[in-house]
């Protein structure tokens, strides 16, 4: 909602159970299923295929008017015998709705009753999800899901090896980010276990023959080994209740380090400091090197970046890592706005920190309410996904795509952005989008910038 | 051709052999088949969405109106108040104690802010479980705010994409004859069921404009309130699309004796014919305009004809499949592929009714698999059995035909090429010919399996 509005106008949101189905899809063999009536499923399903340019199935129980008065266990249960029937899953990945939520229905009753009615059929692991639209956003949604799964498989069947395993949860990153941190890993000789894994379930190569579950994903094995990790890494603060992390700490004494999603020097610095403690690795010179590129090239474009005023925006952990890189670059974060709820100014105020000044924090907020804001801050910059196109045009100012969800451009799956090398894709991205605007805007033609 | 399909979907897949077959259709998804079809919300938001000079409130969670945010390539040549995305956005205790105030409330700074010409209040799913009265709320805010607050009742669990439609035609005929318009041609007419993607209406206009046919109001695609509230000054409407505006065309035939006729303006002979349809019909007031007409039609054709000739060269014999939303577009698309020389073998549609599926059969070539309410394992399926080389559909089809190594043309809402038209279906053959021709078929994984399969040359580039 809009500061001092009763509506919203364009949303810099998405609904709970979008962000859920998104996380079942990181799943091994998983089919991601709603709810609720047939529309949402699709809408969310192009929604989605629109930023990933990937086959996305999501189920659905497409409720009529009866199941809404009588119930909607009955075409649950048949929607589950035909996604089992046809997909084959290992995994079905239950996310409610609005309207199922509303009228009562609980997903775990109605499941464990579907497990014991067809006990005798080789039936897949269920997971469900409490993801009423009404209730936080899509992020929430993303998060809710990653740790009902940890709830459900951690620590089942009770294994007496101990993994030598790091944990680690992302929020809503790319398929690209996510294969760069198993790259990091790579680098440290370290097993990850990182859920969701949509690296490539959501962004995978060509195919010889159609499968209707992609390939990839964590498999539930491995979910169930967390609970004997060395520790965990999660990403994003910003957990009420919903940290699979705090989850493993409290149930498995897994050491939980929360940390800011890892963009730019001191994210990522966070992240291999993390990675450090668990594990006593030094960190690999390859990525000690990356790092001294980031500085490098931090230098060599400061004069371009320093002073000049951005907006961000997206979900609230995506704020978060951006504003902290942007504040190591001297671009000055002006807007910080975000769909969501959460404690993100008190949390800027730390990640500004002596770089710059705090930008104004928009929660819970829009895009009218953003264009407003910026509208009197002359802003150079606009930072965030591609639904803050029409006030970037609006302005007259460039936008650069990150986050989600990415509409208008080729290759969202692969945007880099966690890492000393995301942080040098954004840095080589902003610098030149900067460098072509002052480019274009003399009639001089300049041949060097 | 054994084909693996659902036991309750069986009856809504066919091959044609005879012409005369029955399909199973107009019935409710199937859970867990993975529908590619929307819901009811998506139809009336579908309908009256291009009604530019309109505030489209969307009662409830955010997500409804999220995924519909300027969703579609419906143009307008003056305001733009449609590309925009509002919101009650309820929240849990707007869930709990009723979201009647809330409405109340966003329609009185909505309104005040953008000063629209009426209001459309969409229900979502849970506005009729929470119990909000929505007619109540919304009669109250048209006697304050003095401009037609509209509900449109689109519960998305109410039925499919076509009581959708259903509930928009409903919404607009509450304005139809709410206001005079003088000295309207008695050759005149109404477009319903045009979008104006890509500016699509803009070229019939421009065609009607030629026969001497007044517009009197293009009423689901450019549209303008006062344009609808005035529409039954037309002396015919003009229906095309699937249903999607039948029930306006036929509520308008009831109370304003308005006739309609059907049409379509894809392809050259759906084209041709429809406007041959229109001259016919008001030949007896303007018997020029026959002659009028037979002369636009040539002069299109002289345009495009040298063009398509050269495209039809590189594209005959293959083999094409057509997935859409409605099946009247499916009619069109199997004819105006005949006329670059290709083969539908596959066709579906996600709302097809029993003459459609009729009609379809008719039309098409033995052998040809017809399905209808489809879901993405069927259509990846179906398409590698048949040996198809281009896919018709739209944002949801793409990756499949994508991840097949199959050529892909963009028939959906978002597009940029306007389809449409004697000049649209040159479009149409360009983009068909552009996938097809690509050179990157020829590494994909998919395709060097079945390189053995026998394929007419293509020329590349």
């Amino acid at each position: 909602m809009a500061e001092n509005h009763v509506s919203t106008t364009n949303a810099c949101k998405m609904c709970t159970p979008l962000g859920s189905a998104l996380a079942f899809r990181g799943i091994k063999g998983a089919m991601p299923f709603i709810h609720g009536s047939q529309g949402c499923a699709t809408y969310m399903r192009r929604y989605i295929i629109s930023h990933f340019r990937e086959p996305v199935d999501i189920a659905s129980s497409s409720l009529g008017e009866k199941h809404a008065v009588f119930g909607g266990a009955p075409n649950l249960k048949k929607g589950i015998l035909n996604v089992n029937e046809k997909y084959k899953p290992e995994l079905i990945g239950i996310a409610s709705t609005c309207l199922t939520e509303t009228i009562g229905d609980d997903l775990k009753l109605i499941t464990t009753e579907f497990l014991r009615e067809f006990s005798d059929l080789d039936l897949p692991h269920i997971v469900t999800v409490s993801t009423p639209s009404y209730q936080g956003t899509h992020l929430n949604g993303w998060k809710l899901t990653i740790k009902s799964l940890t709830e459900k498989f951690a620590g089942n069947p009770d294994s007496f090896h101990a993994a030598q395993t790091i944990n680690i949860f992302p929020n809503l990153i790319s398929p690209a980010d996510i294969r760069h941190l198993k790259g990091i890993f790579r680098e440290y000789n370290l097993k990850a276990m990182i859920l969701p894994d949509i690296s490539d379930t959501l962004d995978s190569p060509s195919w010889e023959e159609y499968t209707n579950i992609p390939p990839g994903g964590t498999s539930t094995e491995e979910i169930a080994l967390s609970s004997k990790a060395k520790g965990s890494i999660e990403l994003g603060f910003f957990n009420k209740g919903e940290s699979a992390g705090e989850y493993l700490e409290k149930e498995f004494n897994v050491k939980n380090f929360p940390i800011n999603t890892p963009m730019g020097l001191r994210g990522t610095d966070a992240l291999l400091s993390s990675l450090e403690k668990i594990s006593g690795i030094k960190t690999p010179d390859l990525l000690v090197n990356q790092r001294g590129r980031l500085i490098d090239s931090l230098v060599d474009g400061h004069k371009y970046l320093n002073g000049k005023k951005a907006i961000i925006f997206g979900d609230e952990d995506f704020v978060a890592g951006m504003v902290s890189f942007l504040a190591e670059t001297g671009v000055k974060p002006v807007i910080a706005a975000t769909g969501g709820k959460a404690d993100l100014k008190n949390r800027l105020d730390e990640i500004c920190a002596d770089l710059c000044n705090p930008p104004l924090v928009l929660e819970d907020s829009d895009f009218d309410t953003i264009e407003k804001a910026a509208s009197k801050l002359e802003p150079d910059l606009m930072i965030g996904n591609s639904k803050g196109y029409k006030i970037a045009k609006k302005l007259g100012i460039p936008l650069i795509r990150a986050g989600f969800p990415i509409h208008d451009r080729f290759g969202s799956q692969r945007v880099l952005h966690i890492g000393y090398s995301g942080a040098l894709c954004l840095l080589d991205s902003i610098v030149n989008t900067i460098l072509q605007t002052m480019q274009e805007s003399t009639m001089v033609g300049y041949g060097y910038m | 051709m054994t084909l693996n399909i659902l036991k309750e979907r069986k009856d809504q897949v066919v091959e044609r052999i005879s012409g005369n077959e029955e399909i199973g259709c107009t019935r409710e998804s199937l859970a867990g088949a993975v529908s590619q079809r929307a819901c009811v919300f998506c139809g009336a938001r579908v309908v009256l969405y291009p009604i530019a000079d309109a505030l489209h409130l969307i009662h409830g969670p955010i997500g409804c109106a999220a995924y519909t945010w300027d969703i579609r390539g419906a143009l307008s040549s003056g305001p733009e108040l449609h590309r925009l995305s509002f919101s009650t956005d309820l929240r849990e205790r707007d869930i709990i104690f009723g979201g009647e105030k809330k409405l109340e409330a966003a329609l009185d700074e909505l309104i005040d802010t953008h000063s629209p010409k009426a209001a459309f209040v969409y229900s979502t799913c849970i506005v009729g479980i929470i119990g909000d009265d929505l007619n109540a709320v919304c009669k109250k805010m048209t006697d304050k705010k003095g401009i037609p607050v509209i509900p449109v009742q689109s519960e998305g669990f109410k039925g499919s994409k076509r009581e959708g439609y259903y509930a928009a035609c409903k919404a607009m005929f509450s304005l139809v004859g709410t206001k005079d318009k003088k000295d309207v041609s008695p050759v005149s007419v109404n477009i319903l069921g045009d979008f104006n993607l890509a500016g699509e209406i803009w070229i019939i206009r421009d065609y009607l404009k030629k026969m001497g046919v007044e517009t009197v109001a293009n009423i689901t695609g450019d549209g303008r309130i006062d344009d609808v509230r005035s529409c039954h000054k037309a002396a015919l409407n003009l229906v095309q699309c699937s249903g999607a505006t039948l029930d306006l065309a036929k509520m308008m035939k009831d109370k304003f004796k308005t006739p309609f006729e059907r049409v379509s303006y894809l392809g050259i002979e759906d084209m041709a014919e429809s406007l041959y349809m229109i001259a016919d019909y008001f030949s007896d007031i303007d018997p020029e305009i026959v002659e009028k007409t037979a002369n636009l039609v040539k002069s299109e054709l002289e345009e495009i004809m040298p063009e398509l000739k050269e495209i039809k060269e590189d594209l005959k014999g293959k083999k094409a499949a057509i997935y859409v939303g409605g099946a009247f577009k499916a009619f069109s698309l199997v004819k105006a592929f005949r006329r670059i020389g290709m083969k539908v073998v596959l066709v579906g549609s996600q709302t097809g009714t029993k003459e459609d599926y009729k009609e379809l059969a008719e039309i098409t070539d033995p052998g040809t698999v017809i399905v209808d309410d489809s879901n993405p394992s069927e259509l990846s399926e179906f398409i590698v059995k048949k040996g198809v080389n281009i896919f018709v559909g739209g944002v949801k089809e793409r990756p499949i035909a994508y991840k097949l190594g199959i050529a892909f043309c963009d028939h959906n809402h978002e597009r940029k090429i306007a389809l449409e038209g004697f000049a649209g279906m040159l479009n149409f053959a360009r983009e068909v010919h552009t996938s097809v021709t690509s050179p990157v078929w020829k590494f994909h994984p998919a395709r060097l399996k079945n390189i053995s399969e026998k394929e007419p040359e293509v020329r590349c580039g």
